[in-house]
């Protein structure tokens, strides 16, 4: 037949299109890309041990660095004393940083080697290099210094990084209207990422300039840190991406500082300079999630129907601000949890320790108050003789309702689909009533995660997304990186079906800030929704310009063809920072966690035997990817549930190893069922949202609650055998539990 | 020092008491092994040693005398497409050592047999997920599914029905 | 910080004789096996010593063999080997089992028993089941050989009998009479250290050792005693309790591991109650 078809062969490589370019066929065929599970781009390469992370690149003439640290929390350094012959080493303290000896984040007030006073164990004060890794190692250095009284306590510390207050309505009403009040205490702990890639960069000197290579999220935060620290311009400083083995928050804001203490370094001596941690310092010394004591007091009518909440959220911020007033931010637009509530009042502070700053981790907040939201939920459904799931349904947000914060949810709230899946899937009420007293628990978490900055956050930002016509297609020029989660390969999805071009010809440039522009850090779970739809628009401007041209053929006879795109906010989204109220974010994903264990009456190790995991996030562009979002978070998510606790003494992390450290392997991690639900976002590219956090929220609660199903009630995670232990022990009466009927 | 290096006959001249780990890293350079953690608990630097999964990280150079060493690099399979295929791999880092592990399966393992044969290599990424059901097989671990959400839910109360308007799930393909 | 590697010295016998030598005239040399333990200590920087004797080359110290109603393991024997070897299955199943609960399969390939005995960690998991098979330690010197019975082993935390001029060379366990047990309860379901583990055989004597309760492996002599005699269950128990010393450490706590010794004992007891007795 004249006027050739297109083909589109569905492989196990990916779609391809096979466009016979027949005489008379019209260019560009369409290509169906998003909503396939197209393998990732660099997959192979990463399976065959091809891929180069840091550790994997050498320069010649590089030096190793070392950070020297302290060993107290809190006090005064008085004088470092060499016990080694410093000949052939390079030796830089605070007096040799060029510009502001500052971490440029939010509050800057953390510098980037120790002055004088001393806020954390494990803070940074010297730094080496040398040619020789052993001679580094064994170089000894002695720091003289005079302790003062550590705060390690969070409710004792004297000073707040920042306060929240969100109120509704009128919480003295609420309670009023009451039938019954349920008060409880929920406290989270600190987690450590372990990403299997530790922290490590290479800075590479030039004349007036550095380049920093490194293992990173946000590479124009590290740019923007290192300006700042070396007082150079930003055109004489670069940074690279290289492949990152993991981040999941914790290479956010961290590697500013890895980055400035190699730029340092390599800036005195000359050479480049590798500074990569092991395992013992990288958990030692870098950021945490942070803890949380969450205090809730809710009214509830005889029916069910929530009438008050009130909210306290405490957390640790650790000895320096960071991203802290962010955190807390989330925390509390999360802390109520996915319910509709008239009289709402949450407050948050989130405080200073001395101990090593708390920073971003996958959820940012959002997990340890839907923790004690969803906890608080069950007992609020055991003390009114409810069951749990009708409980939350009843209660649940849903189209058209309004928030905490006074925001309308559009058509896409889908809080209560994505329970009835839950329900229905794990076939939770038959396992609820059949399981009681028999040592086997179902427990249930139902949660949410707004997608993207909060309020004016992506305003603020101003991200930029470029698209340049290459030859055989496009090339994505953008500041957002590839850890594991997808981000190549979706976005070149969501480029190659807008611009009908096969997804092999889109290449995704190694995000270098002098070549891409700023698209804003890779967090939030904002990737695939703001800077997808910025490439989206691009291509949909490239495609229009093309006119039906091929990508060459448009070359040769107009030239070069760059689209670059910067984020404008949707339509009718209003946020006040300073009162807290309006949208706060754009839209939401929604979740519903089953979580199923059996409780060992020897060990009293709870076994979680299966997580049913349902998320509604808009639109899958890669479903495989997707759901590899959803297992990944799940499994970390059930780690912070049920095993994994940083132990401080004086301060500083007494099990910094991973013999000590315990996080899931194989056999405790058991089969996740994951169902993704689509409710198109209408801002967002193919209506997709956001996903890579959200599962970080589910398990924590969804296990207390099954624990909870097993007659044991605790309030705080991990919920480790020592505890159970300690819980079943116990009595069962709690002095914060008080239930007044009226 | 002699030993077979992923096929080949190699005499590599390094201290006896380094790590196998730095010797195929740094003097091979074959930078495919990764050290996650340098104490045994991650399994990041998997090797073979004679056919057996080790990790690099706490073998001595000495103790391959005259044996045959596997690399990533060496690795003659399949399993890096299947790995790949299912979901297997997202941030890559502690993939090569996962292969090498799994090369201690027989032909159609088990999910609990790859799950034992992998307790001593962390992912931190797909929760194990799709690296099990690379290894074992989709029907083994099923895939996940992806379905429409259907029209906003208003009703108080959850359904216990099954509603036929919200489409059948279709599980994740390829 | 870690050990600087290239500057250690190896010395690589070829003989069992030549390494005993070596020991004896060329000391202090620190015995390298499997170096499962040996390369933590290294990247922690925690091993003293600089000077390394290589075991690996030493292959009459790798297998295990049947002389007579004794099986004679060699120090050099991996967890790998006894997991897959028939003999230890048939006459001495709960060290099998305690093989596959140590590490991963990459540490099981690696490791060896001569090196679980000599490290003398608390926490050793075969260590309890050779207390209860009542092994004997063979140790050599260049001056001759020497055997220690097994509950005479240990002197301390991470001390033994055993000279620096001495190798264990393998471990001896004489005929197991009675049904066999073995729990190890980790920090997780894989590769975890143990915050209790106990090995136990029901027989007319009942014997019992545990690990991670004490500075070394502990037996319960008067535990036993009291269940030979038919004691209540509750009161041997309580006995348990005394007979071991467990602490708050960084993985659990001295409480949870009291308790939980007295449910293992429970536990054993209930479970090797309807168990026909092995051959």
């Amino acid at each position: 037949m004249r006027g050739a078809t297109t083909l589109s062969l569905a492989h196990a490589d990916g779609v391809k299109t096979v466009a016979r370019h027949a005489i008379g066929l019209r260019y560009p065929t369409p290509v169906r890309v998003v909503g396939r599970s197209v393998p990732r781009k660099e997959g192979l390469a990463k399976a065959r041990g091809r891929a180069r992370y840091v550790d994997d690149l050498r320069f010649p003439g590089m030096l190793h660095g070392r950070t020297i640290r302290t060993a107290i929390p809190s006090g005064e350094l008085l004088g470092v004393r060499f016990d080694f012959d410093t000949a052939g080493f390079t030796v830089v303290d605070h007096r040799d940083v060029p510009g502001r000896n500052v971490v440029a984040l939010i509050q800057d007030d953390q510098p980037f080697l120790v002055e004088r006073e001393i806020r954390h164990a494990e803070e940074p004060v010297l730094l080496l290099a040398h040619e020789d890794r052993d001679a580094l190692r064994a170089a000894s250095v002695h720091l003289d210094c005079r302790s003062s009284e550590p705060v390690l306590d969070p409710e004792r510390s004297p000073r707040a990084f920042k306060e929240i207050a969100i109120e509704k309505g009128d919480l003295a009403r609420g309670f009023a209207e009451a039938g019954v009040v349920v008060e409880g205490e929920y406290r989270t702990g600190r987690q450590e990422h372990v990403y299997i890639e530790p922290q490590g960069v290479i800075a590479v000197p030039g004349a007036g300039s550095v380049t920093v290579y490194g293992s990173l999220q946000c590479p124009y935060y590290v740019h923007k840190a290192l300006v700042a620290l070396l007082g150079l311009p930003p055109e004489q400083v670069r940074v690279v991406q290289t492949e990152t083995g993991g981040g999941f928050g914790g290479k956010e804001e961290y590697p500013s500082i890895v980055a400035g203490h190699a730029a340092l370094l390599a800036l005195k001596s000359g050479r480049p300079v590798k500074l990569v941690y092991d395992r013992l310092e990288d958990m030692a010394a870098t950021t945490k999630r942070h803890p949380s004591i969450v205090r809730h007091r809710t009214g509830v009518a005889g029916d069910g129907r929530i009438t008050a909440m009130e909210i306290d959220v405490l957390l640790d911020g650790g000895a320096y601000c960071t991203l802290s007033p962010v955190v807390l931010s989330r925390a509390c637009l999360h802390a109520t949890g996915p319910y509709r509530c008239e009289n709402v009042r949450v407050r948050g502070r989130v405080v200073m320790t001395n101990t090593p700053p708390s920073g971003a981790f996958r959820g940012f907040g959002a997990p340890q108050t839907v923790f004690a939201a969803e906890v608080q939920m069950d007992r609020v459904a055991e003390t009114l003789g409810l069951d749990p799931a009708a409980l939350r349904a009843g209660n649940a947000l849903r189209p058209g309702d309004t928030m905490a914060t006074g925001q309308r949810l559009g058509e896409d709230a889908s809080a209560l689909a994505v329970l009835h899946e839950a329900l229905e899937r794990s076939d939770f009420h038959r396992k609820r009533r059949a399981w009681t007293g028999t040592g086997r628990g179902i427990g249930l978490s139902l949660f949410f995660h707004g997608a993207g900055f909060t309020g004016s956050g992506e305003v603020t930002l101003a991200s930029r997304a470029t698209l340049e016509l290459t030859p055989r297609g496009a090339r994505v020029l953008v500041g957002s990186t590839e850890m594991g989660q997808g981000t190549r390969t979706t976005l070149a999805q969501i480029v190659a079906e807008t611009l009908s071009c096969p997804l092999e010809r889109i290449e995704v440039a190694e995000p270098d800030t002098a070549r891409v522009p700023d698209s804003g850090p890779t967090v939030a779970s904002r990737t695939c929704m703001v800077v997808g739809g910025l490439l989206k628009a691009c291509a949909e401007e490239m495609k229009g310009r093309l006119g039906g041209l091929s990508p060459s053929a448009y070359l040769r006879r107009h030239g070069p063809l760059t689209v670059t795109k910067q984020y404008e906010p949707p339509p009718g989204i209003a946020w006040d920072d300073a009162t807290y109220r309006g949208d706060a974010y754009g839209t939401y994903g929604w979740g519903c966690d089953v979580a199923e264990v059996e409780l060992d009456p020897v060990t009293y190790e709870v076994r979680p035997t299966r997580v049913t995991a349902v998320a509604e996030i808009g639109r899958a562009v890669n479903p495989l990817l997707a759901a590899g979002q959803v297992e990944g978070g799940t499994a970390q998510g059930l780690g912070w549930a049920l095993l994994e606790e940083v132990v401080l003494r004086e301060g500083r992390m007494a099990n910094a190893q991973l013999t000590n450290y315990m996080v899931p392997t194989t056999l405790d991690t058991p089969p996740i069922d994951v169902t993704i639900l689509e409710s198109p976002y209408r801002q967002g590219p193919f209506g997709a949202k956001g996903v890579g956090e959200m599962p970080m929220s589910g398990p924590g609660p969804a296990v207390a609650n099954a624990v909870r199903h097993l007659g044991l009630d605790v309030r705080s995670l991990p919920i480790t055998p020592e505890v159970v232990l300690e819980c079943a022990s116990s009595s069962t009466e709690s002095e914060e539990t008080s239930t007044r009927p009226r | 020092m002699r030993f077979v290096l992923n096929g080949k006959r190699r005499d590599v001249d390094a201290a006896p008491l380094r790590r196998l780990l730095d010797v195929l890293r740094e003097d091979c350079g074959l930078t495919g092994t990764k050290e996650g953690c340098g104490e045994g608990e991650c399994g990041a630097c998997t090797v073979l040693v004679d056919g057996a999964p080790v990790n690099s990280c706490l073998v001595p150079f000495a103790h391959v005398r005259g044996r045959t060493v596997t690399t990533i690099e060496g690795l003659r399979s399949r399993l890096p497409e299947a790995l790949v295929r299912e979901g297997g791999t997202q941030c890559g880092i502690c993939t090569p050592g996962v292969l090498m592990a799994a090369a201690a399966l027989g032909r159609r393992p088990s999910a609990a047999r790859v799950r034992e044969a992998l307790a001593g290599n962390l992912c931190r990424c797909t929760g194990y997920a799709g690296i099990v059901r690379a290894l074992a097989g989709a029907r083994a671990v099923p895939r996940p599914r992806v379905r429409h959400a259907g029209p906003p839910v208003r009703d108080r109360r959850p359904s216990s029905r099954r509603s036929a308007r919200r489409g059948e799930a279709r599980p994740v393909e390829e | 910080m870690a050990t600087p590697l290239a500057r250690l010295a190896l010395l690589q016998p070829r003989t069992l004789e030549e390494a005993l030598r070596q020991l004896r005239d060329e000391g202090p040399l620190v015995p390298l096996a499997g170096g499962t333990d040996l390369y933590v200590g290294f990247h922690f920087g925690t091993v003293s010593g600089r000077r390394f004797l290589d075991l690996q080359g030493l292959e009459t110290l790798r297998g295990i063999e049947r002389r007579g109603d004794t099986l004679v393991i060699g120090a050099l024997t991996t967890y790998t080997d006894l997991i897959r070897s028939p003999l230890v299955s048939r006459r001495l199943p709960i060290l099998a089992e305690a093989a596959r609960t140590v590490g991963s399969p990459q540490i099981q390939n690696r490791g060896t028993l001569g090196g679980n005995v000599a490290n003398a960690s608390p926490a050793g998991d075969t260590l309890p089941v050779l207390a209860v098979a009542e092994a004997i330690v063979v140790l050599r010197s260049a001056a001759g050989e020497r055997r220690v019975p097994f509950g005479s082993f240990y002197t301390g935390y991470r001390r033994t009998v055993a000279r620096p001029d001495e190798l264990v060379v393998a471990v001896e366990v004489p005929r197991v009479e009675g049904r066999q047990w073995f729990r190890k309860v980790g920090t997780r379901a894989a590769q975890a250290i143990s915050k209790v583990v106990m090995a136990a055989v029901r027989a007319p004597r009942p014997r019992i050792a545990l690990g991670s309760v004490a500075p070394t492996v502990v037996r319960a002599p008067r535990t036993e005693a009291l269940l030979a005699i038919g004691g209540p269950l509750a009161e041997a128990q309580a006995v348990l309790l005394d007979e071991i010393r467990p602490i708050d450490d960084l993985r659990s706590t001295a409480a949870y591991r009291r308790r939980v010794s007295a449910n293992l004992l429970a536990q054993f007891w209930a479970e090797t109650s309807r168990i026909p007795p092995a051959r």
